[in-house]
């Protein structure tokens, strides 16, 4: 029976089977009812050694192309430095479990600390939550956070102009839970604000979610929501890439309740699309009815300074099913890596992933209507990413592309293609993008 | 460094960097182009430190930190098994980690290729037709469950189906993922040994229930004997069975949720499946069903056609709609393929009987200090109702902090509610009979010293980097953040 993760000789099993009293270890199973028993080897593969595991790892991953990547669509491809790899590869902070023993949980739960602090400071919001599972269910979290403010509401909107990756999760969400969602058409690029009001004037709405920038990379403006929303009694949500809230106004100076996002782009491999992690930040007033983990600052008997969970009678463990949610843990690992990327970039370096994006973003937006092929759709701000129109076929050019080594701009339709540019790109692979376009 | 007690903000001097970003040489500026009033006022207040500052601060942390690579951690229902170390390499090869959610099927081959293997291979190890792996939780999984259970229903037409049966020993997570789906929970009664109440359980099943959810073993680590009735009788009264995978470890090479009539269930890849738990996540819950439930799996799905090329498939009709943006925590999926393919068919099925065996050494070890209220073989976890002697007053609590002392974590405590002062110890397979030894010393250890030095074991942990916390003052001033704490410290 012996393995590397097994380490029972048979004689140690031999001593054991004695002190529980059986004969075998099948008696261990002797009360489970012989028709459900396992009575056939698994169909799976055979054991590999460690030699054969990493071959066909190998072999999976010859099979997979690392490309230049311009598309984006809620997964950046931005800078991830070096150390963050080497901290979080600190088996304390990853072999570990949720911080149920604080006394021992000292390290996840600062850092847990430390990333609320961060990311409260990059929202300008009062408080943030431990972390959720990703963007999405983070934003279906938000919707539910604020029909329980509401208490009596149960109605909630969310633009047209939020990803559809986490549009559709909301409305799966809202769906089962039994909350009516409205979806606000758009109006060039951006949330159509009459259509907007005229629902907020009905006056059953708990809460509206606008995103910023939207997922045609435009950043809206919300002069004027804030007031209309909260005139309706309803609460305010902004859906937010936190990296560009180093520079772009922030959910709080807009006049927001509530915020929440998608981590990844504080510097997270793409991974394929996921880990990844989903943040919510929001004024004291709607602190118990935040959904996740919550770690708070304290102090031990010798008044020494500690860290615990807190605000748990929030929390399923206690309430069953009368919790603000059924969430019991968090992104502990991926928070450890935004809060490691923040601690290193600062504002500054923040400022400057922004700027540096935000300048390729508007080089190749330049470049490519220069070429007379590619054409404005939105003429709106944009920051990292943007539309443009081409009357070229996409696929073929995409196809094209891939051959070359690169992801292109991500087809959404009716000849509209969506462009994405981090701080990883060079001036030398834009120009290349668009050349190769060209070719096709 | 010791009694090391900064916080990252701390260690702030203006000018400092730990960051290197290439010169901007674009003759556009792009910021310029956006109007003001859509920019930040006041300027964020984050860390300015070097990259040396943020090495030594994160070491420094993980120091104060206990993970299963620190010491036993037998922490009940959580199975905190081994996490190898192969599988952390083999999850951070560049040709997966820097794809793109969005890349071309053509170009992402290899990670669909292990996306699909894994689903079939959980759905073989489960008894089970197919898997989604998008949830990225136990709890998103269970989530997921039961959004197909209701979707089963409704697309039958059958809409009375609103109401989830659940045992009152049941994880946190069940009811509470009932009504985040919509369903409205119905408790069932457990018998003193923590195993569901047929006769209870008869009266509830009509045509209004949904489905009823069950762990197998249950919460106290015993067997479900009637399980193959409880599955007869719910069937008969239309509804499904749903399986919480938490409690799987033990069943791995001997019995198979959908072979005892469950239609659906998660799967912890975290727990049973080792990959790390991250301190407290990402994990990674696969939702497992049955033939006739396929269809309602959620979107998006890989699938394989007849040439054996592998797509991504988002309009299923019949699918319950998306619960991920992408496909799921992708980077703990390569970690439970490395491990299944390390144990292999010719492992894997040892893992329930060793952590089976693991778990009633202790048990039978302990049973003369600690109150066990159900005797029997346990499965992979069992619940002692703290010290047999309560005449010291030591409580569950002190027990669990002493153990800190001694350098062991502490098992879940207070959880089943069924007991007062539960104690629920789960070891795993992993560990060798020399650490379950130790471990048994030191319980017996505690047990001698609450009998005959209570306030020691009251007033532990005495040696850890920080003692006692006052949580109630946290909870009552919530302080979560740097600046809220200055605040408060001024």
């Amino acid at each position: 029976m012996s393995h590397k993760y097994m380490p029972h000789s048979e004689e140690d099993i031999k001593i054991m089977l004695e002190k529980v009293g059986v004969t075998s270890i099948d008696d261990l199973y002797s009360d489970v009812p012989s028709d459900v028993i396992l009575k056939k080897e698994y169909d799976i593969p055979s054991c590999m050694s460690e030699i054969e595991l990493r071959k066909h790892f190998k072999e999976l991953a010859d099979k997979n192309t690392q490309l230049v990547v311009f598309g984006g669509q809620g997964a950046y491809d931005h800078y991830s430095p070096s150390v963050i790899p080497h901290l979080l590869s600190r088996s304390e902070f990853y072999t570990a479990y949720t911080p149920y023993q604080p006394e021992i949980s000292q390290g996840t739960l600062q850092y847990i600390f430390e990333y609320q602090s961060m990311i409260t400071e990059l929202t300008g919001m009062e408080a943030t939550n431990a972390s959720m599972y990703d963007g999405a269910t983070a934003a279906a979290e938000t919707m539910f956070m604020m029909v329980a403010s509401s208490r009596k509401k149960n109605r909630v909107l969310i633009s047209g102009t939020v990803s559809d990756h986490v549009r559709k999760v909301v409305e799966t969400y809202t769906k089962f839970h039994g909350v009516d969602l409205t979806v606000i058409p758009e109006k060039d690029g951006v949330t159509d604000l009459d259509a907007l009001f005229n629902e907020l004037e009905k006056g059953d709405v708990a809460g509206a979610m606008l995103p910023t920038p939207n997922k045609y990379g435009i950043i809206e403006d919300f002069t004027g929501v804030a007031d209309k929303i909260h005139a309706a009694k309803g609460f305010f949500a902004i859906y937010a890439d936190p990296s560009s809230l180093a520079v772009l106004k922030t959910p709080a100076e807009w006049g927001a309740d509530v915020a929440c996002g998608d981590g990844q782009t504080l510097g997270m491999p793409l991974s394929f699309g996921g880990p990844y992690l989903g943040f919510i930040s929001c004024n004291k007033g709607m602190l118990r009815k935040m959904p996740g983990r919550v770690v708070g600052a304290t102090k031990d008997i010798d008044g020494k300074r500690g860290f615990v969970l807190t605000l748990q009678a929030r929390e399923q463990h206690i309430r069953r099913e009368k919790a603000t949610s059924n969430i019991c843990s968090n992104q502990s690992l991926m928070a450890l890596y935004a809060t490691i990327y923040l601690s290193l970039l600062g504002d500054k370096g923040l400022k400057e992933v922004n700027k540096l994006s935000c300048d390729g973003a508007h080089y190749l937006y330049d470049k490519l209507l220069a070429t007379g092929k590619f054409h404005p759709v939105f003429d709106k701000p944009f920051l990292k990413e943007f539309v443009v129109k081409t009357d070229l076929d996409m696929k073929k050019v995409n196809a094209y592309l891939l051959d070359n080594g690169i992801m292109g701009g991500v087809i959404l339709g009716d000849g509209k293609v969506e462009f994405a540019v981090t701080e990883k790109r060079t001036k030398e692979e834009i120009d290349k993008l668009v050349n190769l376009m060209l070719e096709v | 460094m010791k009694n090391y007690d900064k916080i990252i903000f701390e260690l702030s001097q203006p000018g400092r960097k730990g960051y290197s970003l290439p010169k901007d040489n674009y003759d556009t500026d792009g910021l310029k182009d956006i109007p003001s009033d859509l920019l930040r006022e006041k300027d964020a207040e984050l860390p300015e430190v070097s990259e040396l500052d943020v090495v030594r601060h994160y070491t420094n942390l993980s120091n104060k930190n206990f993970g299963v690579d620190t010491g036993f951690y037998p922490l009940g229902s959580c199975t905190m098994k081994y996490n190898p170390k192969i599988n952390e390499e083999l999850c951070a090869l560049p040709e997966f980690t820097s794809l793109h959610p969005l890349q071309d099927e053509e170009s992402v081959q290899g990670a669909l290729e292990l996306y699909y293997n894994l689903q079939q291979m959980l759905s073989e190890l489960a008894g089970l037709k197919e898997f989604t792996l998008n949830p990225y939780a136990g709890a998103h999984g269970e989530l997921t469950g039961l959004m197909v259970m209701k979707k089963y229903h409704e697309a039958r037409g059958d809409h009375k189906r609103t109401k989830v049966i659940v045992p009152d020993s049941a994880h946190g997570t069940n009811p509470a993922s009932a009504m985040v789906a919509g369903l409205e929970v119905v408790e069932v009664k457990s018998k003193p040994n923590g195993s569901i109440d047929v006769e209870d359980l008869k009266p509830l099943l009509d045509d209004t229930v949904a489905g009823i959810m069950m762990t197998n073993p249950n919460t106290l680590g015993m067997f479900e004997t009637e399980i193959t009735e409880i599955a007869k009788l719910v069937h008969e009264a239309g509804g499904l069975l749903y399986y919480d995978g938490a409690n799987l470890n033990p069943l791995l090479g001997k019995v198979r949720p959908g072979d005892m009539g469950f239609d659906i269930m998660h799967i912890n890849l975290h727990k049973t499946f080792s990959t790390p738990h991250g301190g407290g996540g990402p994990g990674s819950g696969p939702v497992g069903v049955a033939e006739h439930l396929v269809k309602h799996l959620p979107n998006p799905r890989v699938v394989k056609d007849e040439k054996g090329k592998f797509h991504i498939t988002s309009d299923n009709e019949n699918a319950l709609g998306n619960i991920s943006a992408f496909l799921g925590n992708f980077g703990v999926m390569m970690r439970a393929y490395a491990y299944i393919l390390t144990l292999g068919k010719e492992n894997i099925k040892n893992v329930g009987p060793l952590a089976t065996l693991n778990a009633n050494y202790i048990k039978e070890n302990l049973k003369d200090d600690y109150l066990l209220p159900i005797e029997g073989v346990c499965k992979h976890e069992f619940v002692f109702d703290g010290l047999k002697d309560k005449s010291t007053e030591v409580t569950t609590l002190n027990v669990a902090k002493r153990l800190l002392d001694y350098g062991f974590h502490a098992p879940t405590i207070y959880f089943p509610l069924l007991f007062h002062e539960s104690m629920m110890i789960e070891p795993t397979e992993t560990e060798s009979k020399d650490t379950l030894d130790q471990f048994i010393e030191v319980m017996h250890t505690i047990a001698k010293e609450a009998k005959e030095n209570p306030e020691l074991v009251k007033n532990a942990p005495n040696n850890t980097i920080v003692r006692k916390l006052d949580e109630t003052t946290a909870a009552k001033n919530p302080i979560l953040t740097f600046k809220a704490l200055k605040e408060n410290e001024a």
